[in-house]
C-alpha cells in the first residue's frame, strides 16, 4: 500500500511552503515553517507538509481523514487550483500524526453563539483561538470541518509550491519568477522546465510572498471533480485498514467486556486453544484476544473462551436510564445558550401547548467493523494501521499503553469504510498494538466481529425533551426548549483528552438553541444525566437530537395554529436569516409542496442549521400494502462557498438516508447492562427499495465570500423530523418517540 | 487439508479448515482484500461474489463446498481495464467510502447476466440485501441503468 512514508522514501523532494496569520485573500507572508512530518531523503530539504512531488506527479498530503465524505478530492483540488497542475497528475495521502496537520476547522465550532448569527467574512481564526486546535492536539476530522479548515491552508500549500517551483526556474534562466507562468505542471518562459526537473532546488527556496489565485479564475474549486478514490473503490483496490496485509500476519479478534468499563472476573480459554488454527489467547484486561490463522477461525475460538464479567457502573437497562435521564430535569441547567425576551412571563399568560420527545442510544455501525494492524519490531518501535479520525491521540495512545515514547510509534492512517463520528477513539488501535506486543515481530490485524463493533461503540446518547410554546393570533409568540441527556462531549473527551473542558455543553443543545426562528421569547437549556454509558460524537452530534425535538414542535405549533407547516417556519424565520428563508422556498418550490398533500400520501417539511449549513428538506410518504413508504425527498442546503456540487449532493443525500435509518430502526437498548442489538437484523438501514428518490439543490447565499459551511453531517438533522412530520401528516398520529417502527408500520 | 479452488480463472490452493467460509479463505488466505466483511451472518451483502454466474454471500459458503467458477471483483476488472458496470460507478461518482461497493458491484454483475434491462423494480428486488451506510443508492441505480444501456449498446 502506498503511504506518505514510501512516497517520501521513493520520491525525493516536499516543497512549497507554510503560512501564517493573514486576512481573506491577497498576499500572504511566508512565516516560519512547521516541522514537517514528512521523512526527508538524503539529499533533499523538506519544507512543506502538504505537497510532494516527483517524476510520477503530484501527491497531496491530505490532513483529513477520508471516510467516504469526499474529502480527500476537496482538500486536493484545493492544491492544484493554485499549483496548476492537471487533475490526472493528482494523487492523495493521508498524512501521518503532526501539528502541521491541525484543523483550523474546529475553532469555528468553538463559539456558544448560534451560528446564524455570527457574521464572519472568511474562516480565518483570530490567532489566539487558532492556537487551541494545536494545543489540544487537534489533527482531527470531525464536526464537517475539513473543507473549512482545508480552504486556506491547502491553497497556500499549492501556491507556496507554485512560486518556488517559478524561483528555482528563474534561477535557471536568470530572469524575475514574476516573468513567468505555470501550467499543467510545467514552468513556462524562454525555457519549459517540468514541476519534477525542479522540484530539488525549489525545495531550498522559500517564496517572500504569496498570492493567491482570483477566485473568478477558479478551475477545480466549485466544480464536481472526478472522485480521486473512484477506480479504486469500483474496482475492490482501494485499501482500507482492514485490508492490510503484511508478510507473517497473524489474524486476531477481541472479545471485551459487554458491561461497558466493567472488569473481567475472569476467563478460561481452554475450548478456544483446541480449535485448529489458533495460536494464543491473550488477557486484554477487561477481555480477551484471540489470534488465529485466519479472522474467522478468531472469531469462533473468541466466543468460545468462557468469560466472567464483572458489572458496570451504569444502570441494568434502557427504562432505568431513561429514569435516570428524566431526573436531570430537576437539577438546574448545564446551559441557557438561549435567553430571548421573556418566555417565562409570556408563557404564563397560559394557554401553553406542550411535549415531551424521546429518543433513543444510536450506533455509527459503519460498513467497515473496527479493525487495526500493528507490528511491534524487534527494536521495540510499533508500526499501526489504523483509519482513525485523530492521528496524533492514536498515537500518543498507542505509546502510552506500550510504555514507549510517542517516537517510536508510526501510525498510518488508511481510509475508512464510513466514520460517522465512531471512529475517533484509538481503542482499536491500542487493542491491536497490545497484542502485538504479546507477539513481538509478527504483524497482527485485528478485526472486530459485527456484533464486537455494534456492542463496543461510543454510543449516541439517548434523549429526553420537554418543549412549551404558546400561540396568539397564530403566531407563536414564546417557545422554551429543555433537553436532558447525558453528555458525549463530556463522555468522549474524558476519554480522549483526560478531562471535559469547562462551561456549557453546547453538543446537548444544538440543533435546539441556535436555530434562526425569530421567536420573540425563546429559550433552551440543557441539562446533563448522570449516565456513565460510553458515549461518542454521532454523525451532525447533538444536532441529531434537537433537530427532531425543536422541529417536531415546531410542527405540533403550526398545526395548532392551524397554519401551513412550511409557511409557519418561512414566517418565523424570514425576517431572521434571509439564507435560510430562501431554503425553505427553495424546497417548497422544488417538491411542489402544494401539491404534495392528497389523499394516501403525506409530506413533512424540516429545517436545520449546523456546521455552518442551513437544510431544509421535505420527505414525501404513501400509503401502500406493503406499509408506508418513502417515495420521494427534497434537499436544500446552503454551504456558502459549495467547493464540489456532486460531493455535497451526495454528502446531503447520504446524510439524510442516515439520519432516516435511524429513524425509522435505530436504537441501541441495554439489558443485563449489555447492548441488546448486535448485528444488522437488530439495527437495520434503509435498503435500495425503501429509500426515496432524491432531488438536491445547493444555493451559496450563507454568510459572505468565502464562508464554508460543512457538508458531511448537516444532511442528517432534519431527517427524523421531516418523517415524523410526513407521517403525521398521512396518519394524524403524532409519534414523539424515536424509533417510528415503533409506532408506524413503515415497509421494510 | 487443503482445498483448491477455481478463482477468476485460476485455480488457487489454499490450506485452511473446510469449515472456514470463502470470504476469509480470500481475504485472510489468498490476500484478495477486494471482497468485504460487514456482518458475517448474510445480513449486509458487502462479501458478495459470483459462483457460476450466481451472486452469493461468501461469508455462508465454507471453503469446501465453494466448488465452481468463483469470481470476485477483481476478476471483474481493473483499474485500467474496467468492467462496464464499474465505469458507469465511475461515471456516476457512486462510491463514498466504498466499502459497500464490491459487492454491490458484484450483485449488480449477476442481475445485469440474469436480466439485461432491469426495471427499477428488478434493481429494488436483486439489491435490497445489500446495505450500503452511505447512502449511495440513488446513484447505484442510476449507474446499474447505464451500465445495462452501455452493454447493450456493446
Ligand atoms: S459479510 Fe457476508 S453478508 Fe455481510
Ligand atoms: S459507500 Fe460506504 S457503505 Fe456504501
Amino acid at each position: 500500500m502506498a503511504s506518505w512514508k514510501t512516497i517520501t522514501r521513493r520520491s525525493f523532494i516536499v516543497l512549497g511552503a507554510a503560512v501564517v496569520g493573514g486576512a481573506a485573500f491577497g498576499a500572504y507572508k511566508v512565516a516560519e515553517v512547521p516541522a514537517n512530518p514528512l521523512v526527508p531523503v538524503p539529499g533533499s530539504v523538506p519544507l512543506n507538509p502538504w505537497v510532494i512531488i516527483n517524476a510520477d506527479g503530484i501527491t497531496v498530503i491530505a490532513p483529513r481523514a477520508e471516510m467516504g465524505q469526499g474529502i480527500s478530492t476537496t482538500l486536493a483540488a484545493l492544491v492544484a487550483e493554485e499549483l496548476d497542475v492537471d487533475w490526472a497528475q493528482i494523487r492523495v495521502l493521508h498524512g501521518p500524526p503532526a501539528q502541521a496537520y491541525y484543523n483550523a476547522g474546529f475553532v469555528e465550532r468553538m463559539s456558544n453563539e448560534p451560528d446564524y448569527r455570527l457574521s464572519k467574512a472568511d474562516n480565518t481564526p483570530n490567532a489566539v483561538l487558532a492556537a487551541l486546535p494545536k494545543i489540544l492536539s487537534m489533527q482531527m476530522t470531525g464536526g464537517s470541518t475539513g473543507a473549512i479548515g482545508g480552504f486556506l491552508q491547502m491553497r497556500l500549500a499549492g501556491a507556496g509550491a507554485r512560486e518556488a517551483l517559478k524561483a528555482a526556474a528563474a534561477k535557471r534562466l536568470g530572469v524575475l519568477p514574476d516573468t513567468l507562468k505555470t501550467e499543467a505542471g510545467k514552468v513556462i518562459g524562454a525555457q519549459t522546465f517540468t514541476y519534477a526537473e525542479l522540484a530539488e532546488e525549489a525545495a531550498t527556496l522559500v517564496p517572500a510572498d504569496v498570492a493567491l489565485r482570483d477566485p473568478s479564475t477558479w478551475r477545480f474549486v466549485g466544480k464536481s471533480m472526478p472522485r480521486l478514490d473512484m477506480v479504486a473503490k469500483s474496482t475492490g483496490t482501494e485499501t482500507f485498514g482492514i485490508d492490510m496485509t503484511l508478510p507473517g500476519m497473524k489474524f486476531a479478534t477481541v472479545r471485551m467486556n459487554p458491561k461497558r468499563g466493567g472488569p473481567m472476573a475472569s476467563f478460561d480459554p481452554a475450548a478456544a486453544l483446541v480449535l485448529p488454527g489458533v495460536d494464543q489467547v491473550i488477557r486484554l484486561g477487561s477481555g480477551i484476544a484471540v489470534v488465529a490463522n485466519n479472522t474467522w477461525t478468531a472469531m469462533q475460538a473468541a466466543a468460545l473462551v468462557d468469560i466472567q464479567w464483572g458489572p458496570a457502573d451504569y444502570p441494568a437497562d434502557t427504562a432505568a436510564m431513561l429514569t435516570r435521564i428524566e431526573a436531570a430535569f430537576a437539577t438546574a441547567p448545564d446551559s441557557r445558550l438561549r435567553d430571548d425576551g421573556d418566555v417565562e412571563t409570556e408563557l404564563g399568560k397560559g394557554d401553553v401547548i406542550e411535549a415531551e420527545y424521546r429518543i433513543p442510544f444510536l450506533a455509527h455501525a459503519a460498513m467497515e467493523p473496527l479493525n487495526a494492524t500493528a507490528w511491534v519490531k524487534p527494536d521495540g518501535a510499533v508500526e499501526v494501521w489504523c483509519g482513525n479520525q485523530a492521528p496524533i491521540l492514536t498515537r500518543d495512545a498507542i505509546a502510552a499503553a506500550l510504555r514507549i515514547d510517542s517516537a517510536k510509534v508510526t501510525l498510518h492512517t488508511p481510509s475508512m469504510g464510513g466514520g460517522f463520528g465512531g471512529r475517533t477513539d484509538p481503542v482499536p488501535a491500542v487493542l491491536a498494538a497490545r497484542i502485538a506486543a504479546a507477539m513481538p515481530d509478527t504483524p497482527i490485524k485485528l478485526t472486530y466481529s459485527r456484533e464486537e463493533d455494534m456492542t463496543q461503540d461510543f454510543y449516541r446518547p439517548a434523549a429526553i425533551a420537554r418543549l412549551s410554546g404558546r400561540l396568539e393570533g397564530g403566531k407563536a409568540t414564546a417557545l422554551w426548549g429543555r433537553t436532558a441527556a447525558p453528555s458525549a462531549t463530556h463522555s468522549a473527551l474524558g476519554r480522549l483528552i483526560g478531562f471535559a473542558p469547562p462551561g456549557p455543553d453546547r453538543a446537548t443543545v444544538e440543533g435546539g438553541f441556535d436555530q434562526p426562528y425569530g421567536l420573540p421569547n425563546y429559550r433552551y437549556d440543557g441539562h446533563i444525566a448522570d449516565l456513565t454509558v460510553p458515549l461518542g460524537f454521532w454523525r451532525s452530534v447533538g444536532n441529531s437530537m434537537n433537530a427532531f425535538f425543536l422541529e417536531s414542535f415546531i410542527d405540533e405549533l403550526a398545526h395548532a395554529a392551524k397554519a401551513d407547516p412550511l409557511q409557519f417556519r418561512l414566517d418565523l424565520m424570514r425576517d431572521t436569516h434571509a439564507p435560510s428563508a430562501t431554503l425553505l422556498e427553495t424546497v417548497r418550490d422544488m417538491s411542489g409542496w402544494d401539491r404534495l398533500k392528497r389523499p394516501g400520501f403525506g409530506r413533512g417539511v424540516a429545517f436545520c442549521y449546523s456546521f455552518g449549513t442551513p437544510v431544509a428538506e421535505v420527505l414525501e410518504v404513501q400509503d401502500t400494502p406493503a406499509g408506508i413508504k418513502l417515495t420521494r425527498a427534497w434537499i436544500a442546503c446552503d454551504p456558502g462557498l459549495a467547493m464540489d456540487p456532486s460531493i455535497i449532493e451526495a454528502q446531503m443525500t447520504g446524510g439524510m438516508v442516515y439520519g432516516l435509518s435511524a429513524a425509522i430502526h435505530g436504537a441501541i437498548t441495554f439489558d443485563d447492562q449489555q447492548v441488546v442489538e448486535r448485528n444488522f437484523p437488530d439495527y437495520d438501514p434503509l435498503r435500495m427499495h425503501t429509500t426515496p428518490s432524491f432531488e438536491v439543490k445547493i444555493l451559496q447565499n450563507n454568510g459572505t465570500f468565502g464562508h464554508i459551511g460543512g457538508v458531511g453531517e448537516p444532511g442528517t438533522p432534519p431527517a427524523a423530523p421531516a418523517l415524523a412530520n410526513a407521517l403525521f401528516d398521512l396518519t394524524g398520529t403524532r409519534a414523539r418517540e424515536l424509533p417510528l417502527n415503533r409506532t408506524f408500520n413503515l415497509m421494510t | 487439508m487443503s482445498y483448491s479452488l477455481s478463482i477468476n480463472g485460476a485455480t488457487r490452493q489454499i490450506d485452511l479448515p473446510g469449515d472456514v467460509p470463502l470470504l476469509w479463505a480470500l481475504r485472510d488466505g489468498l490476500a484478495l482484500t477486494g471482497t468485504k466483511f460487514g456482518c458475517g451472518i448474510a445480513a449486509c451483502g458487502a462479501c458478495t461474489v459470483l459462483i457460476d454466474g450466481q451472486a452469493v454471500r461468501s461469508c455462508q459458503i465454507p471453503i469446501s463446498d465453494a466448488n465452481g467458477e468463483i469470481t470476485t471483483i477483481e476478476g471483474l476488472g481493473q483499474p485500467g481495464a474496467l468492467a462496464p458496470l464499474q465505469q458507469a460507478w465511475v461515471t456516476h461518482q457512486v462510491a463514498q467510502c466504498g466499502y459497500c461497493q464490491s459487492g454491490q458491484i458484484m450483485q449488480a454483475a449477476a442481475l445485469l447476466s440474469a436480466t439485461p434491462d432491469p426495471t427499477d423494480q428488478d434493481i429494488d428486488d436483486a439489491m435490497q440485501g445489500n446495505l450500503c451506510r452511505c447512502g449511495t443508492y440513488p446513484r447505484i441505480r442510476a449507474a446499474i441503468h447505464d451500465a445495462a444501456q452501455m452493454m447493450k449498446a456493446g
